[in-house]
């Protein structure tokens, strides 16, 4: 007996609207994160993770807001990453309510950061985000700003130095299968497990319920984040999209259309089809 | 104990105290933040929530006189909820960072699961499941897992454990891969758990509305 694989929905926000991309990129409007969020958690989500995805772009974190209304009405763990600089920007992402903070670029621009929020904070509430990139020698560097600027730090490497500056849990994201729904990057996320004894959460590739189960079956993955088969399940489901801001790329949305290789379902769906082949979850 | 009693959530300066504000106000409950020992002595219940290390917060809690706040409300026989640090606070000391004294209220000590011979991924976080040791007649307090199945899951997030001296008090056991912990325990009006009721979905909520919403309770 041990612990539930955490299924955790991953909310992807762009100013105000939940928007949804392809290896990080091409980010269409898709509603809502309030909704989303809420739905999710009617579903049973075990934990909701934030990214503000332009934050380390524009250097600006406009989460605040989303995470206090979020905050008010449910009662899992909030992950958010997304622009987090300093102990101060930590400090106000908590205040907000959010649970854990999940940090890339600040970590690799400034690996002493961690190490202080780690001391300042407690380990569990730093998440360092890994979007991991496959090199032509076959080989996985650690890149910035949701995939675009490398760090020419190995991603194993890198993952075990953040364990030993005190980081609470991995999360790693497979950049080049992000979006695409053929399967997760299973021979890097069983690399990344062997060689630190943090909680390491897999995001990146899920298609359908099976390459969900394919990676929680023989890896000690503590979970595993999803946008894409949730989200294009949720739309489905709820095509009254209750209003969305006119800001960004609004056509997918109003198209109608889902996306042909993700084969969407309910956070619940999934997580029975995984409590039914033995994997551990809270059902 | 009716709706709209007001409950303390005490601040140490050291927690996140609007995740346990938000779950007890969806339960229409007041809430009160506060540090001053008259006020939290007036509350109709109180909350010690706690995230961060162990010796920060006894330094804290006895800046503030927060010590005495805590054992004296707990003397006062209204209902005291303990959560994560706020659970451990209560044992008599830790080892984490360095040995510390603690409040002393329930016997026993504070460890930490990377000093165990076993290999453990910590901190230990996520959902896992409590059991119950005992039913109890609390003399008229609910109890805090009523209308919840055993074997329920719960959040966790922590590094350490906490170790009674003896099973007088231990509500709920967890198993954590092979190893059994003291998930929670319970004395008169007095609940504390490892786990986060305001971040358990709808069964932690279930048990912060036992606590404090009874009201056919007695007293």
């Amino acid at each position: 007996m041990s612990l539930a694989m955490r299924i955790i929905p991953r909310l992807d926000i762009k100013g105000p609207n939940l928007v949804k991309g392809i290896n990080l990129e091409g980010l269409r409007v898709l509603g809502k994160p309030e909704s989303f969020a809420k739905f999710y958690y009617e579903e049973g989500a075990d934990e909701l993770f934030y990214q503000d995805v332009v934050a380390s772009l524009y250097g600006r974190n406009s989460l605040h807001d989303i995470i206090s209304r979020t905050a008010k009405e449910i009662f899992i763990p909030l992950t958010v990453g997304g622009g987090i600089r300093s102990i101060e920007d930590i400090s106000k992402i908590l205040k907000a309510g959010a649970d854990k903070v999940s940090i890339n670029t600040a970590a690799i621009e400034n690996p002493d950061l961690i190490s202080s929020a780690s001391r300042v904070f407690g380990a569990s509430t730093i998440v360092v985000n890994i979007e991991a990139i496959k090199q032509p020698d076959g080989s996985y560097h650690a890149f910035t700003d949701n995939g675009r600027n490398s760090s020419n730090k190995e991603v194993i490497s890198w993952a075990k130095e953040l364990e030993q500056r005190g980081a609470g849990e991995i999360l790693l994201t497979c950049v080049d299968h992000e979006g695409l729904g053929k399967g997760f990057n299973l021979s890097l996320a069983k690399k990344l497990c062997d060689a630190v004894t943090i909680p390491v959460v897999i995001h990146g590739g899920a298609g359908s319920q099976q390459h969900v189960f394919d990676l929680s079956k023989d890896l000690p993955i503590s979970g595993i984040a999803i946008a894409s088969l949730f989200h294009y399940h949720s739309i489905i489901k709820n095509r009254q999209i209750d209003g969305y801001e006119e800001e960004g790329n609004i056509e997918f949305l109003k198209s109608n259309r889902t996306i042909s290789n993700i084969a969407g379902c309910s956070v619940t769906d999934l997580k029975l089809f995984l409590f039914q082949n033995q994997i551990p979850c809270r059902v | 104990m009716s709706k709209n009693n007001t409950i303390a959530v005490i601040d140490y300066d050291m927690s996140n105290m609007f995740s346990i504000e938000n779950a007890l106000k969806n339960l229409d409950l007041k809430t009160i933040v506060t540090s001053d020992y008259d006020t939290i002595l007036s509350c109709d219940g109180a909350v010690l929530p706690g995230v961060g290390s162990f010796p920060e917060a006894m330094k804290n809690l006895k800046k503030f006189n927060l010590d005495n706040a805590i054992i004296d409300f707990i003397a006062s026989g209204k209902p005291f909820l303990g959560i994560c640090l706020g659970f451990q606070l209560l044992f008599d000391r830790s080892d984490e960072i360095i040995n510390t004294n603690g409040l002393g209220v329930i016997p026993g000590e504070v460890k930490s699961f990377s000093k165990l011979d076993i290999s453990l991924r910590v901190p230990h976080v996520g959902w896992n499941k409590v059991k119950k040791l005992i039913s109890l007649d609390r003399g008229g307090f609910n109890e805090p897992l009523n209308d919840i199945d055993n074997d329920e899951y719960f959040y966790f997030v922590h590094s350490n454990f906490v170790l009674p001296l003896n099973n007088t008090y231990s509500y709920t056991s967890t198993q954590y891969e092979e190893f059994n912990f003291c998930s929670s325990i319970i004395k008169d009006n007095l609940f504390a758990c490892q786990f986060h009721p305001e971040k358990s979905g709808k069964q932690g909520i279930q048990i912060l509305n036992n606590i404090f919403n009874n009201e056919n309770r007695k007293i």
